[in-house]
């Protein structure tokens, strides 16, 4: 083929350049050393020594508890960001009509503060003269305990990816053509039917990709459940920060890493071949 | 809070006189804590006493000039701009290290760690850029053996001087054991113990055995431990009796048993114990001295006791780290710091003993006369120090990571 395609192919190469170097340089790198530590061993102070063992994995079952922990947490308030971000997005798009920029406005705004001191926020809150002493001035006995429970994690995560839940699902329904729910009504399904068969098959690909927004992140997350689990609520993340900065074990924590990005992957591909399934299903039944 | 109290906030919580323990240490998110505390209501947990945010500016506990003794900074040497401390929460006045500044041009960082498990860590990783290191006695088999850490050359240090510091105190820094080699002089010593509110807990409460069983009962939920492999699991191996240090399998099992019996009770696992306490979401603490002293300042129904079985006994050091690049400002900070009327003041502020007699004798007799910092000789009798053992030992390592993590 000519000189007219080899330019452009040239242009491309430039242009994806920086990403290359990128991910190679900062992903692709790290990874391979991550590899590498995990098969070492723990030298007898701390830190590395070189080896070639799968010891490292074997070992990871003694942190099952903190892998069901994170699966859990993350499934769980991934389902319940969407569950209360979905209305919340069809107001918005459907509903706000001109209190919509504001309210838009007001969703983004708690990102302007910190991500850490929102959840050192949730601290006062939940903790004994926080809303405990509320409760407990409203009768309530014995005084209850909110902070460094498995609730407060979860009010935490919820409360801190929920916008990010929304907004993938705002855009799909925005972009929604009103038109389609006309026809359902003409058709005669009512206002619920038409939710099920029209509205949320074709937000659907918002709710998954917000899925995923928020499902990937949760399973590193650290800080959470660390400032509102008290050292108890115990995450992947956490474990993996112990290892290295207070066992020292560098090896095993790699491992423990690529079995955290093993199992997100595991399940990140499983959810997407659901979705897509769910999505030939309704297409065809559409036919 | 106006905008220039949060910049004062903000650089004192860079500097470190407001930090938290726990949290810094491990993630160095102590702006999120320091800037809620300050804004919250005193009643929700207020930042450490005498810090900026507890009181206004220029009426803290340790109101007067600061003294510098005669010190003076080294002539002839060229100190450079910076210097990069890495250290603990809520252990230095920051007029201090202000004055420090005045005297010599040189701003001092602080790095806040938590645990020497985590300082070491990041020193074998390399590439950390500090020069003064604030180490624990039990280490210094482990920094001299991995060269992280310079034996001092004295002669950079004229007001060092080590016949007036307790020698169980300066004598770990000795390394080999019994050699000249120094490789730190002491900040400061204290005590590993825990603190009790005795608005809730009225009975005596004197052992660990005390401690451990009550947790589990009356005031489950309402007890905090150290996030500490040392501390909380010495304290475990107490109850039964065992060695602070043991590293013996059959007896670390029985303290492991204990600790995942008492999680479920637990209010949690935070070297950060300052808030909860306050806040009344804790009623007991594995704490040390001077967190003891400070909320007993603040809160004079919180007290300190200390296991009769016994526990840890510590001291801290200054040291020059390996390759420091500011490695004469650390010898001048360090010889600053071992200025007696210096120390003192200093100690005022944080509440921890001194290993140095001459500055020991400058300090108030509120002070000298305060049994959470000078315990009874008989509590002191049976405390150990910590073995250079736990330190690297994988099992302890190993058991306290499975602890957290079950």
């Amino acid at each position: 083929m000519s000189r007219r395609s080899r330019r452009p192919r040239a242009v491309t190469a430039l242009l994806l350049a920086p990403t290359t170097a990128w991910y190679l340089l900062l992903l692709l790198a790290p990874l391979a050393i991550l590899v590498i530590f995990s098969l070492g061993e723990r030298s007898p102070v701390g830190g590395y020594l070189p080896g070639l063992s799968l010891d490292n994995y074997a070992r990871l079952p003694t942190r099952a508890t903190a892998f069901a922990n994170t699966f859990a947490l993350a499934a769980v308030s991934t389902g319940l960001c969407a569950l209360i971000g979905y209305p919340l997005a069809y107001y918005l798009a459907t509903r706000a009509g001109s209190k919509r920029t504001i309210l838009l406005v007001l969703v983004v705004l708690p990102f302007l503060t910190s991500f850490l001191i929102r959840t050192y926020a949730w601290f006062t809150i939940l903790g004994a003269n926080g809303l405990p002493a509320v409760a407990a001035a409203l009768g309530v006995e014995p005084k209850p305990v909110l902070l460094n429970t498995h609730l407060a994690v979860f009010v935490g995560i919820v409360y801190n990816y929920l916008s990010l839940m929304v907004f993938p699902i705002y855009v799909s329904l925005e972009r929604l053509d009103k038109r389609l729910l006309e026809a359902s009504k003409d058709l005669g399904a009512g206002r619920w039917a038409t939710f099920r068969q029209v509205t949320l098959p074709l937000s659907a690909p918002g709710l998954v990709s917000g899925g995923l927004l928020v499902f990937i992140p949760m399973m590193g997350e650290y800080i959470v459940p660390a400032l509102l689990g008290g050292g108890k609520v115990f995450f992947v993340g956490n474990a993996l920060v112990d290892l290295f900065l207070q066992s020292r074990n560098w090896p095993f924590g790699s491992a423990m890493a690529i079995g955290l990005i093993v199992v997100v992957l595991i399940s990140v591909t499983a959810y997407l071949r659901i979705a897509a399934r769910g999505r030939v299903e309704r297409e065809t039944s559409l036919l | 809070m106006d905008r220039r109290q949060f910049q004062k906030l903000y650089r004192d919580l860079q500097r470190g006189t407001i930090t938290r323990r726990e949290f810094l240490a491990v993630t160095g998110l102590g702006t999120a804590a320091a800037v809620i505390a300050a804004c919250a209501p005193p009643t929700g947990g207020s930042p450490t006493p005498g810090s900026p945010a507890a009181t206004t500016p220029g009426t803290s506990p340790t109101t007067g000039a600061t003294p510098s003794g005669d010190w003076a900074p080294p002539a002839g040497v060229s100190l450079g701009d910076t210097l990069n401390l890495t250290t603990w929460p809520n252990y230095h006045d920051q007029k201090t290290l202000d004055k420090f500044k005045d005297l010599t041009g040189v701003t001092v960082n602080v790095t806040v760690e938590g645990a020497n498990e985590s300082m070491l860590a990041k020193l074998q990783a390399g590439g950390t850029g500090w020069d003064v290191l604030v180490p624990t006695n039990y280490t210094f088999p482990t920094y001299a053996e991995l060269k992280l850490l310079e034996p001092l050359e004295l002669a950079k240090l004229p007001h060092f001087d080590a016949s007036t510091y307790e020698k169980r105190f300066l004598e770990p820094a000795y390394q080999p054991a019994g050699s000249d080699k120094l490789y730190g002089i002491n900040k400061d010593w204290g005590t590993t113990g825990y603190v009790i509110n005795t608005e809730t807990v009225k009975e005596p409460m004197t052992s660990w055995k005390d401690f451990w069983d009550k947790t589990r009962d009356a005031y489950s939920r309402k007890v905090t431990i150290h996030d500490y492999q040392l501390t909380s699991i010495g304290n475990a191996l107490k109850y039964f009796g065992y060695s602070f240090n043991s590293v013996e399998p059959s007896e670390l099992a029985k303290a492991e048993q204990l600790l995942l019996d008492v999680k479920p009770h637990l209010f949690a696992i935070t070297s950060d114990y300052q808030p909860p306490m306050r806040a009344k979401d804790a009623v007991m603490a594995m704490a040390w001295t001077g967190d003891a002293v400070q909320l007993n300042r603040d809160i004079p129904t919180i007290q300190y006791v200390i296991g009769s079985e016994g526990g840890e006994i510590w001291s801290d050091f200054y040291s020059v780290v390996a390759g420091a690049p500011h490695r004469e400002a650390a010898y001048a900070f360090i010889d600053y710091m071992a200025v007696p009327a210096v120390a003192a003041k200093d100690a005022e502020f944080h509440g921890y003993p001194l290993a140095d007699s001459v500055a020991t004798s400058l300090l108030p007799e509120s002070f000298t006369k305060n049994p959470i910092i000078y315990p009874d000789e008989k509590l002191l009798t049976p405390l150990e120090f910590g073995a250079a053992v736990t330190l690297t030992d994988e099992n302890r390592a190993e058991l306290w990571a499975r602890v957290k993590s079950a």
